[in-house]
């Protein structure tokens, strides 16, 4: 479960995320949607405390991320995919993160099976496709074997085939009764993925409401415009507001 | 294992998983060791006792300025392939982070300075043969000594200050063109010497015998020992700085 209260960041050029409150259940796909610019990272950043808030609390299973001693076992996250070294093969890069929470080579084994790497594992990142360095994330999310996982934008720039797969996979992590939330910029995607949505708009709550909720909401019509009219008023973009 | 031997092992992966560890490291054996060589055939024996080391202190402060790209890079990588937010979500502990990282890298630069400094030492040896600089003096212990802890402090004190800029490119033109005071002689103006003298990079050369404190031109104005404790703060300023910078900012 992650629970976010009066959740707020402002820099000096404006609010990126302006007292959202909300909470993600566990055993379903959450989706958590906005246009471009309109505060997920910085939102998940917070929950993850690399980012400090400016005012209100995020939690994850009851506590500040902060507070949790080995917190890869709790939480999974995928960032952004190119946030790794060049330099260093899958294998080692997830050798490093299993390290610093005590988790074993076992483990690491285990989720390049699980994301198809294996085989790669022993080259080096900068030698990796996007789509191949997003499987990577995923595998380092799924290290720890966390009750809750967070993928910011995890199917930007994939092919098809690595849609579906993220698709399956998080359907798959919520089915085992895990909490998954899911930030995405595409309705459409959102729509086949998640069974609840969260929406934002200029770091500001828009919706939360369960999927078909919002698909009977807006029966007939197309549901890419429908979300457009929703979030219409909530596009701006500020400088330093994105990452 | 608690959980800052856990970050500091996981610091170990780190560095010894990149290539550029290797080379960095490889390049600043290579030019210590040959340009402590290279003096050391030009050596000629008669002069004071204590310059049979010289050769080994050239090579190595020559050296240094590759190892410092070493410690300045291996904590840029940091920040510029944004592995800091990985690391960060891993140990949320930005106090248990920071001082995994410096004590990773900071045994890395002791373990290399060390040994490159005695293959130095025993190669200048076997170069210059009876003339050199024995074991069996303090003044060669300490200067070796001495040596050692330069190198290695002032290689974390540049680590230190690369996490306080998070950037190698930024660090490096910081720190290069200071650090190259030393070798351009500027040390020694008497016009910038009563400031320039206690910077990072020349409160070692006591020590080495690289200077002899009194010397109207070259001297200084503390002993060996204290040009060593003085070291010992800069190196203190820069990890409680970079220590600031690391528990303030967002990563």
């Amino acid at each position: 479960m992650i629970e976010v209260h009066n959740l707020t960041k402002r820099y000096r050029g404006g609010t990126a995320v302006d007292g959202l409150t909300f909470t993600v259940e566990p055993g379903r796909v959450t989706g958590f949607l906005g246009p471009n610019g309109a505060g997920k990272s910085t939102t998940i950043r917070m929950i993850l405390g690399l980012d400090r808030p400016t005012e209100g609390t995020a939690r994850v299973g009851g506590r500040p991320y902060a507070a949790l001693e080995r917190p890869l076992t709790v939480v999974g996250a995928l960032l952004e995919a190119g946030d790794l070294h060049p330099g260093r093969s899958a294998r080692e890069h997830l050798t490093w993160i299993a390290r610093t929470n005590g988790l074993g080579r076992a483990r690491v084994a285990k989720v390049l099976e699980q994301t198809g790497l294996t085989e790669v594992a022993g080259k080096r990142a900068r030698t990796y496709s996007l789509g191949m360095k997003q499987r990577l994330g995923i595998a380092a999310a799924l290290l720890g074997d966390p009750e809750v996982l967070i993928l910011d934008e995890p199917v930007n720039g994939l092919d098809p085939e690595g849609v579906i797969w993220i698709r399956t996979l998080a359907k798959r992590l919520a089915g085992e009764g895990r909490t998954v939330l899911v930030s995405s910029h595409l309705m459409s995607e959102m729509a086949l993925t998640a069974s609840h949505l969260v929406v934002i708009g200029r770091g500001r709550l828009l919706a939360d409401l369960s999927t078909e909720e919002f698909v009977a909401a807006h029966s007939g019509s197309n549901l890419e415009e429908a979300f457009m009219r929703l979030t219409s008023d909530a596009v701006q973009y500020r400088a330093g507001g994105t990452r | 294992m608690n959980g800052f031997a856990q970050a500091t092992a996981a610091e170990w992966v780190k560095i010894r998983s990149v290539r550029s560890t290797a080379i960095t490291l490889g390049l600043f054996a290579f030019v210590a060791l040959g340009l402590g060589l290279l003096i050391a055939r030009g050596f000629e024996s008669g002069g004071p006792k204590e310059d049979a080391v010289l050769p080994v202190f050239f090579g190595l402060l020559t050296g240094q300025l590759v190892l410092v790209t070493f410690a300045v890079a291996t904590v840029g990588a940091e920040f510029s392939t944004g592995t800091i937010r990985t690391s960060l979500a891993a140990v949320p502990s930005r106090g248990r982070f920071y001082a995994a990282k410096m004590t990773a890298v900071g045994l890395t630069l002791a373990a290399a300075s060390l040994v490159v400094e005695l293959a130095s030492y025993t190669a200048v040896r076997l170069v210059i043969g009876d003339a050199a600089a024995p074991l069996t003096e303090w003044w060669t212990i300490q200067a070796l000594l001495g040596g050692w802890i330069h190198l290695t402090l002032l290689s974390l004190f540049t680590a230190a200050v690369a996490v306080m800029l998070r950037s190698t490119v930024v660090a490096l033109s910081v720190l290069l063109p200071v650090l190259f005071l030393s070798s351009q002689g500027l040390g020694n103006l008497p016009a910038i010497k009563p400031v320039v003298q206690y910077l990072p990079d020349q409160v070692g050369m006591v020590i080495m015998h690289l200077t002899v404190p009194g010397d109207e031109r070259f001297g200084r104005d503390y002993g060996p020992w204290e040009g060593i404790a003085i070291l010992v703060l800069w190196t203190a300023a820069a990890l409680v700085g970079g220590w600031i910078a690391m528990r303030r900012r967002d990563a």
